[in-house]
């Protein structure tokens, strides 16, 4: 029993329902917003920490012992995203601070972001499939309101589009769950792991286990990603960075969860479905950067690609790929929030989206200019950057274990997300501007310092690569042993 | 145009009555019988919702002046505030505790923790109930 593991769920509850009655006190709001998001980070790097010495920690609700209650469980995989996600929603806060806009403050913005920020992380920590359905909900149920809030034309049009597509796919969720519930009786996590050993994986539950896979499949962006570029595309570029960082990584998290821990048994199904999807995802994800002519399109599109990369290491399955998977999910959450932020800056400064009306911004941001350019190299994969660990890593499982295909198709990606980024780079911020550097926009200093906080960890956890990976290879140990989880679990 | 609605709000006056008792009754009856903070919040939320159909807005906001996002921020809050309460005494987050206690004419009562939590999660219930009606109304 470690009462610090609900912290991260239950304290941005609390703080949000405190929000809405300071509704008119947008000051204070914010105050208490950051501090809530900071305080988040120091307990979860403490959790980490902990974790480290003590193992896999585990809360059972009320006591009541699994696999009967509901039970948060902490393992370094859990605690590194519940880590990564609490830092880049902080640094998503002090963009928002400048740039949301009073409507949105007086609107429960705050209290919203906590809300989803708090599903996030209780979808990162539960132990129980059925807890994961819930605290999907509450994420999901948050960022349908910001997806809507604003109230314009096409954000309401996108956003019933968005409600519609989740709700289908929660309802798959909860079909699967009770096929899952029907065959194996149980629904904590661990349990159905260690019931579906000893049973073996038979065609039945291979079939539940699709189900999963194509619920997460929505979720995540993998494949079934037609509803992306939409709806990612109309919020406030904040909610825009917080979506890119968190909302398909909670779904790649599932996945990931899933397949080494509840269902590794029938590799030559599942995983082949899961490279064939990743592979598809990547290509397809591709065509969307390279024909897109206006930024946003480009952004999502980039999104996809990432999140296709990221389960080549899932489908390969090796403790080396699967910690480039880690390397890299950690990579694309920060990499993704700056890039999206970053593309926001842009449109907020010139008011054009499409690439080729834009021009010379380096000219008037020299700062800003030179951020895109370090994101740019981080996506591609560039030492000593942030991406370039996972991608080696995840080619170097894809060659231990014979996927050329995959190992091509994903580094192929990079020339093109390179190539994508390279042409927003040389349209937009080389070349001469019209606006003399007396009349620019000044780019607000909030939005200024979340940019640069966000390079600074895309550098760090590239250079000092090192100093993580105590905490991954320890996530991929416990990811790739599932037998360490289930004894943590069940007979601790 | 005044629809005559004289019968309406002579059966109402008494209805009401009788579904708010039956939605205390099912939220005390919770904890060994059906019931319990969710249903009986939704029966109380559901009288409350037939008072404003009946009388008109302003009528019953004279009389019940409270703003019902806030309630179900309230309800929230105390349901969280009840289970993060076991944090205090160590004990595992959500654990809850009950006891008898011998009060003067109502005799041996048995008094739960869980109490707190159920009328977090009925103040929700009837606060998030009614603030959905109210917004679908105004939208005339």
């Amino acid at each position: 029993m470690n009462n610090l593991l609900v912290l991260p769920i239950i304290i941005p509850i609390i703080t949000a329902v405190l929000l809405v009655f300071l509704r008119s006190h947008i000051m204070l709001q914010r105050i208490i917003s950051l501090v809530t998001m900071l305080f988040l980070s120091l307990i979860s790097y403490v959790l980490l920490e902990l974790i480290q010495i003590e193992g896999i920690l585990r809360l059972d609700f009320s006591g009541w012992l699994p696999p009967f209650g509901i039970l948060f469980v902490a393992d370094s995989f859990s605690l590194l995203l519940v880590l990564t996600a609490s830092i880049v929603t902080t640094i998503c806060l002090i963009y928002a601070f400048s740039t949301i806009g009073n409507r949105h403050e007086h609107m429960f913005f705050y209290p919203f972001v906590l809300f989803l920020i708090a599903g996030v992380n209780g979808s990162f920590l539960t132990g129980d499939i059925f807890n994961l359905f819930v605290c999907f909900e509450v994420m999901l149920l948050a960022s349908y309101v910001l997806v809507a809030l604003g109230g314009e034309r096409i954000q309401l049009r996108e956003s019933l589009k968005y409600v519609l597509i989740n709700v289908v796919a929660s309802w798959m969720f909860l079909v699967a769950l009770a096929y899952l519930y029907g065959t194996l009786k149980t629904l904590n996590m661990a349990h159905i792991a260690m019931r579906v050993s000893e049973v073996g994986q038979d065609p039945m539950l291979t079939t539940v286990a699709i189900l999963f896979l194509v619920v997460f499949s929505l979720k995540a962006g993998l494949l079934l990603f037609f509803w992306l570029p939409g709806s990612y595309s109309v919020p406030p570029t904040a909610v825009q960075a917080l979506f890119a960082a968190l909302l398909t990584k909670v779904g790649i998290y599932a996945l990931i969860r899933l397949f080494t821990l509840m269902f590794p048994l029938n590799q030559e199904v599942t995983h082949t479905i899961i490279g064939v999807m990743a592979g598809l995802t990547i290509i397809a994800g591709c065509m969307g950067a390279l024909s897109g002519r206006d930024v946003y399109t480009i952004a999502t599109y980039n999104v996809i690609i990432g999140v296709g990369f990221i389960l080549i290491g899932l489908a390969v399955g090796t403790e080396t790929a699967i910690t480039g998977a880690i390397y890299y999910l950690i990579h694309d959450m920060i990499a993704k929030a700056l890039l999206f932020l970053l593309i926001g800056m842009m449109i907020y400064l010139t008011g054009e989206t499409v690439v080729k009306k834009i021009s010379g911004l380096i000219r008037n941001y020299p700062l800003f200019g030179w951020i895109f350019f370090i994101v740019m190299l981080a996506l591609a994969g560039i030492p000593p950057l942030s991406g370039f660990v996972g991608k080696v890593l995840i080619g170097q499982g894809a060659i231990e274990e014979g996927s050329y295909v995959l190992l091509g198709i994903g580094f192929g990606s990079s020339i093109i997300v390179l190539y994508s980024l390279l042409r927003i780079f040389l349209a937009s911020f080389f070349g001469e501007t019209t606006i003399s550097f007396e009349d620019r926009k000044p780019i607000p200093k909030g939005a200024t310092m979340s940019f640069i906080l966000l390079a600074i960890s895309i550098v760090y956890i590239g250079v000092g690569a090192e100093a993580i990976s105590v905490y991954v290879k320890d996530a991929a140990r416990t990811l790739i042993n599932p037998s360490i989880y289930i004894d943590a679990i069940l007979k601790g | 145009m005044k629809i005559n609605d004289v019968i309406l709000r002579t059966v109402v006056k008494g209805v009401v009555f009788i579904i708010l008792t039956l939605g205390v009754y099912l939220f005390f009856s919770g904890h060994n019988a059906p019931g319990g903070g969710f249903i009986g919040g939704l029966v109380l939320g559901s009288g409350i919702v037939l008072l404003y159909i009946t009388y008109d807005l302003e009528t019953v906001h004279k009389k019940m002046p409270f703003d019902f996002k806030k309630v179900a921020a309230f309800g929230v809050l105390l349901a969280t505030g009840s289970a993060i309460g076991s944090l205090y005494f160590d004990a595992p987050f959500l654990s809850q505790t009950d006891a008898y206690f011998n009060i003067p004419i109502l005799g041996e009562k048995h008094l739960t923790t869980v109490t707190i939590f159920e009328a977090g999660v009925a103040l929700t219930v009837i606060g998030t109930l009614v603030t959905i009606i109210l917004s679908i109304s105004e939208d005339e």
